[in-house]
């Protein structure tokens, strides 16, 4: 990795500030604001590395100055690289990336509706985060901003882009949806049943989380990074823990890693499961549907058995995994595995027979595999377009790297590759679940933690059921948490669905969205 | 086609029976915490594991007294306190029937002496707690940013109880996500699966406000959900049951004290039942919506 710097220095350098090897896996490097973009173009085009996601923070207690973060992957190595440029004195803006690489367009939207950094040159500077009755001038993630403060409600008014022409109609859907789903606002322009455009706005949902984890104590973090996204709770509690244990710089036991895998996995089955449940009922195929949904509560109950909640909460603490299995529950779980696995497989056997829920899905919601790369696009619905990522082999954690499982991929990219990516991944989780319970090394399953380190920052990635999770958690001078990035999959993927509709009819949009599955909640943090 | 009825005639009938009262979630399920009032020694040490306003106790030095006070409508189920307790009187016995029609009634107080508190090594002091809101007692309906859009027979309207009866045995429910984690959805969904199977008690998940009797709504109801919350409301046909569906929805659980969030379904409209879950279980959330109709008794 010192080559990467060297690379860079050469290309730009006293612009190259300094470097700095944060944890075992990230590679810091101080990049001055001018020479950003030609940097990052660099590390994606020449060095091919992965853009991952940008984010700002408050440092100005600290070093007197905002600080922005781009992260990139280089997976050939397990290594990442974290570009960090200073914002400093009056000058508040910094260039904006989104022209190069579309996918940070959502990302320096938020950091300008959140920090007051102004993103110069960003195609669509509108508001994101926080809506049009939100006052100017005020900056909520802000250190000065105080975590409670009420905010006044002012008059405004949000723009959204216009089709015009003969027979062009808008439809106008939510925020309260129809069905039992979180809000969100779709605005779509037809012509006909054609979708001719659909822009999304969101983030009713928004609940402060990142800010309200500043200062919190890592077992009440943990709490709120399980309810960032309901069905992800495990998946986020693990990201978040990871990022504490790697910021202070230790182990956890082997036992627990392989726990971590069993829970994950577990996590990873009921929402697929789900997800082609949701499909099977939203084209009207009942049998299915009541069949998908029963299994989903037999995987319920398991969850509830095995860990007294049933949805996982309350399992990932820092240090480890709280309760140990028995090896009563053990058989339990392998014997109850094999048998939702048969019924599973039988029902999957008949659907997929049915004339016309393949009339349906197949050819309906296409992802081209550029539109995926373009905007950042990850998890089940950039592998059923043909990109081949999986954190769990391209950086593997927990104990992924002692187990064996694939990564079905499929390329083209429609509601049905979504949900052939979502079944084939059910099965290689039954076998994860498997390997992992039969291979668990014995030994304890949680260590007494260390306090957080100051001054210090670490990144923490899981890939949950909906795609790549990241949580960067940095400590101020008293090893408190000063800053919590959350970026969740949907954040990433919920711009492809714009894509995904276009010349697609209305009725089909439900299809789309649920072959998708994408969280509000953990999107709007 | 003689597949689907094979795989139909192989499962059989899945619907679990239900019994408000006599239900018992099954093996392994948590559920609420319970403080056992003979080992509880009023130390304290729990409040400082919570990771809401559900555990508080509050000093009177003049009367030497100290309360704790435990608010099931706050708790998120996270079990953290239980380990902490060095007299092993917290615990979970998988508890989850705790619909209440106020917010009084979930919050229970334990009384103690403060000066024998202090005789326990565990003691910790008021002081030395992370300050909360303590529990403001009857507090129901305060009139939120967009109390004027509520009409005021709206708000005090006393017919509810009449039309409950009205009712019979049909119920349609429009469930509104005023911010929660989709937990509580999850879970809700779950409902009409064939285990839960809510239609064979004529309850029905509607798609319009307009066609419902009741809200079920969930979340901490976040700034930028209030209006729509609001406007659902007032879409809703009278009698306008409401229905607090998970911690969130009743004190803002985990999100409470966020620029974000306003805490609670009762800040912005009215709300007949409180349902303490994180999230409720699907049992749990029956229960809820019985006793709104005045279909089973409520508990002391």
């Amino acid at each position: 990795m010192k080559r990467v710097v060297e690379v860079l220095k050469e290309k730009f350098g006293n612009r190259i500030q300094g470097s700095h090897q944060e944890t075992v896996r990230e590679l810091q490097i101080k990049i001055a604001k001018e020479v950003v973009i030609p940097a990052a173009r660099f590390l994606v085009e020449t060095l091919e590395m992965r853009f991952l996601f940008l984010f700002g923070s408050d440092a100005r207690n600290i070093s007197g100055c905002f600080h922005l973060h781009y992260v990139f992957s280089y997976h050939h190595v397990d290594q990442f690289i974290i570009l960090i440029v200073e914002v400093r004195g009056e000058d508040l803006t910094f260039p904006s990336l989104a022209p190069y690489l579309p996918q940070a367009n959502w990302q320096e939207r938020e950091i300008q509706d959140l920090f007051g950094l102004i993103a110069k040159g960003h195609p669509d500077p509108r508001r994101l985060v926080l809506h049009e009755d939100w006052p100017e001038g005020l900056y909520p993630f802000r250190k000065d901003f105080i975590q409670n403060k009420k905010v006044p409600r002012v008059n405004g008014e949000y723009v959204f882009d216009r089709v015009e022409g003969d027979g062009v109609f808008e439809i106008p859907v939510g925020p309260v949806h129809a069905g039992i789903i979180e809000p969100g606002h779709f605005r779509f322009s037809s012509a006909g049943e054609s979708i001719l455009k659909l822009e999304i706005r969101h983030f009713y949902t928004h609940k402060g989380t990142e800010k309200l984890g500043e200062g919190k104590d890592s077992s009440h973090l943990l709490c709120l990074a399980e309810r960032i996204s309901g069905d992800n709770s495990v998946a986020h509690a693990t990201a978040a823990a990871q990022a504490l244990e790697t910021l202070c710089g230790f182990q956890i036991p082997p036992r627990a890693q392989f726990l971590r895998v069993v829970l994950l996995e577990l996590e990873r089955i009921y929402n697929h499961l789900a997800d082609v449940g949701g499909v099977v009922l939203d084209v009207a195929f009942g049998f299915g549907a009541a069949q998908l949904a029963r299994v989903k509560e037999q995987l319920m109950r398991l969850n509830e058995r095995l860990t007294g909640s049933r949805l996982l909460r309350g399992m990932i603490v820092f240090g480890g995994v709280r309760n140990d299995i028995s090896d009563l529950d053990k058989k339990y779980l392998i014997q109850e595995i094999g048998k939702i696995k048969v019924d599973f497989d039988q029902t999957i056997q008949i659907l997929w027979n049915v004339s016309s829920l393949m009339d349906r899905i197949q050819k309906t919601g296409i992802i081209k595999k550029e539109i995926v790369e373009a905007l950042g696009g990850t998890g089940p619905i950039a592998r059923a377009s043909g990109v081949d990522r999986d954190f769990r082999r391209d950086h593997p954690y927990a104990a992924y790297q002692e187990l064996l499982f694939m990564v079905p991929v499929f390329r083209e990219g429609d509601v049905e590759s979504r949900i052939k990516v979502k079944m084939q991944e059910v099965y290689e989780s039954f076998k994860l679940i498997y390997e992992a319970v039969t291979g668990m090394p014995e030994g304890i399953s949680i260590v007494e933690t260390v306090p957080l380190k100051p001054l210090r920052s670490a990144l923490g990635y899981v890939e949950s059921p909906r795609g790549e999770c990241f949580h960067w958690i940095a400590t101020d001078r008293d090893g408190r948490i000063a800053r919590w990035k959350i970026q969740s999959p949907s954040f990433a993927n919920w711009p492809l669905i714009e894509y995904a509709v276009l010349e697609n009819i209305v009725p089909d949009f439900p299809v789309i969205n649920k072959s998708m599955n994408l969280s509000y909640s953990g999107n709007d943090r | 086609m003689f597949r689907i009825l094979k795989k139909n005639i192989q499962v059989g009938n899945a619907t679990a029976s239900f019994e408000p009262h006599h239900s018992s979630a099954s093996q392994g399920f948590l559920g609420a915490p319970e403080i056992e009032a003979a080992k509880c020694t009023g130390c304290g040490l729990c409040v400082k594991s919570c990771p809401t306003d559900a555990l508080q106790v509050c000093d009177d030095q003049t009367k030497d007294e100290r309360k704790l006070f435990l608010s099931y409508g706050d708790c998120i189920f996270c079990s953290l306190c239980e380990p902490i307790c060095p007299h092993d009187a917290v615990s979970f016995l998988g508890k989850f029937e705790l619909a209440s029609e106020s917010k009084e009634k979930l919050t229970l107080s334990f009384p103690f002496c403060l000066s024998e508190c202090k005789k326990d090594p565990a003691f910790t002091s008021q002081a030395s707690l992370p300050v909360k809101t303590l529990p403001t007692g009857s507090q129901s309906f305060s009139q939120g940013n967009f109390a004027p859009l509520l009409s005021m027979d709206e708000i005090g309207s006393r017919l509810k109880d009449k039309v409950k009866t009205l009712f019979g045995r049909s119920l349609h429910i429009r469930e509104v996500d005023a911010g929660s984690c989709n937990g509580c959805e999850l879970e809700i969904t779950n409902l009409s699966n064939p285990i839960y199977d809510v239609e064979r008690f004529g309850i029905h998940f509607v798609a319009s406000p307009r066609h419902a009797d009741m809200l079920l709504v969930t979340g901490p109801v976040t700034r930028q959900m209030e209006l729509a919350l609001v406007k659902t409301y007032a879409a809703v046909a009278a009698p306008k049951l409401v229905l607090a569906c998970g911690s969130c929805a009743i004190g803002g659980g985990v999100f409470n004290g966020s620029y974000a969030v306003v805490g609670g379904v009762d800040r912005s409209i009215p709300v007949d039942v409180y349902l303490p879950g994180c999230p409720p279980r699907p049992e749990a959330i029956l229960y809820g919506i019985f006793l709104a109709l005045g279909t089973v008794a409520s508990k002391k």
